[in-house]
């Protein structure tokens, strides 16, 4: 027995100062497949409620779409449900690669190579191709899997401040010397739903000879004009050296995701990459789901279009309503609250009006920058958009933040 | 002294906070997020240009980093030297 009450003590304290510190997570339970209506159970044991889910990846609505659904089944019964292999010993079929080339043709790459998540394939890619003779410079607002990945690549990192290209070139230069320059960014961020400037970007790395690696995990599917990507949006298809993006979003859903880009870089993650060297990769099951996903959004740009008109009509909504929200051309829409207690109790009032939105703060959003992110789907009628709203009025009127500036909301609750 | 406080302080103002942030000597730059640990690259840099000294990256830590003051501290110990 070696998990003495000495071992056990530090672990209870940690969990007491992340509960202390208002920062605890807590999942809720969902008894209904993933859609735009969810059955939820919150907090453990309470009676189930039906909301309207404002806060999920799935931005096309093809989570639980009956066709991927449907080809999810005909793969399971014709490749099975497991691999029980790495890729390189006995753990690749047919519809492996078939999907491989399926996200090089969509994605305008010249290779691509599967992990089992994005989080995997961050984790792999950097030291799969640099040495401590490279450097990586990535926005300070890359996604947290992208940072563990530079933290397990013996390159040296820097940073510029988000979507500053000035700042940016100056790093270029500063470090011109370095055998490989990476400039690293998320197409679309996350937390705030802007879009990296990646025409400019493209145009930085040619003039001082760097590569670029967009991970557009928050974009394929429906970002530019037949849903590519970021680089569709900036018009720099085919100038993008390493795409990353995730099927756990709006590409199904499920979980996997992917390195595409230039061949080489691809054939030296098969070689070296650790969380593709060691670990199964996607199950069959999930790779049969993404296919008929690929087919569905090859054959029309519908769905994409679709969550555009959403986002624009939510992003209207709020803005009318008098909320402050972080602008952008994307689904993902924060409405900006900036104190951290006022965020946890917006989205609680919110759940209590059968609205599922969570708030955000500090550290996982700068300190003084909470809110709640919501997330549009091409799953959303524009009735579920209208309750959303209605609630959002209802509980912005509670709190009198409607109409009021950053200065005056903080003035009012503090940072 | 001051001088090279107030060089250290402008470099951090300009290099990593946003327009509308203000530090003091003694602001915790690393634990208050206002550096993260990957850019303090930056800031190795900068310090070892401009007083022409090398900090051995164990020195280099986070802790050492995360004011003005320290950050001084932890100059002054190679200018002397």
């Amino acid at each position: 027995m070696s998990y003495s009450s000495k071992v056990k003590d530090i672990f209870r304290t940690q969990l007491s100062e992340i509960r202390n510190a208002g920062i605890y997570k807590e999942e809720r339970f969902i008894h209904s497949s993933q859609a735009a209506d969810i059955e939820v159970e919150f907090p453990s044991g309470a009676a189930i409620k039906k909301v309207i889910n404002m806060c999920s990846n799935n931005y096309l609505g093809l989570s639980s779409h009956p066709e991927v659904v449907r080809a999810a089944h005909e793969g399971l019964e014709s490749r099975g449900y497991g691999m029980s292999s790495v890729r390189f010993i006995c753990g690749t079929q047919d519809i492996h690669r078939e999907l491989e080339n399926k996200v090089t043709e969509f994605l305008g790459t010249e290779d691509t190579i599967l992990f089992p998540s994005c989080m995997d394939a961050n984790a792999g890619v950097f030291e799969a191709i640099l040495t401590s003779e490279d450097i990586m410079i990535s926005d300070r607002l890359v996604h947290a899997s992208i940072i563990d990945g530079m933290r397990l690549c013996s390159a040296q990192h820097d940073t510029f401040k988000h979507s500053n290209m000035e700042h940016l070139e100056e790093k270029l230069q500063l470090h011109a010397d370095k055998r490989i320059k990476l400039v690293i960014t998320d197409g679309v961020f996350s937390m705030d739903g802007d879009i990296a400037r990646l025409d400019e970007m493209v145009n930085l790395c040619e003039k001082y000879d760097a590569m670029i690696l967009v991970d557009d995990s928050h974009s394929s599917g429906f970002i530019g004009r037949t849903g590519r990507g970021t680089h569709e949006y900036c018009n720099v298809v085919g100038n993008i050296d390493i795409i990353t993006t995730t099927f756990g979003k709006a590409l199904g859903g499920a979980s996997g995701g992917c390195v595409s880009g230039r061949k080489e870089i691809v054939q030296m993650c098969r070689q070296r990459a650790r969380p593709y060297l060691f670990s199964n990769t996607i199950s069959p099951v999930i790779v049969a789901g993404v296919l008929k996903v690929f087919d569905i959004l090859s054959a029309s740009t519908e769905r994409r279009d679709k969550l555009e008109k959403n986002a624009a009509w939510w992003r209207k909504g709020l803005n009318e309503a008098g909320f402050i929200i972080k602008e952008g051309n994307s689904p993902i829409v924060p409405v900006m609250l900036f104190n951290a207690k006022l965020s946890q109790d917006f989205s609680k009032d919110l759940y209590n009006e059968g609205i599922y939105a969570i708030g955000f703060f500090f550290p996982v959003v700068p300190n003084g920058q909470a809110r709640i992110r919501t997330q549009i789907s091409a799953g959303h009628e524009i009735q579920h958009l209208e309750k959303a709203l209605e609630a959002f009025i209802k509980v912005g009127k509670k709190y009198g933040i409607l109409g009021l500036s950053r200065e005056e909301i903080i003035a009012k609750y503090g940072m | 002294m001051e001088d090279i406080k107030e060089l250290v302080r402008s470099y951090i103002v300009k290099e990593y906070l946003e327009e509308d942030e203000e530090i003091t000597f003694d602001t915790p730059l690393i634990s208050s997020g206002y550096v993260d640990s990957f850019s303090m690259v930056s800031l190795l840099v900068f310090l070892e240009n401009k007083f022409k000294i090398k900090i051995p990256p164990s020195k280099a830590t986070p802790e050492a980093f995360d004011s003005v003051n320290k950050i001084v501290e932890l100059v002054n110990q190679y200018i002397n030297k």
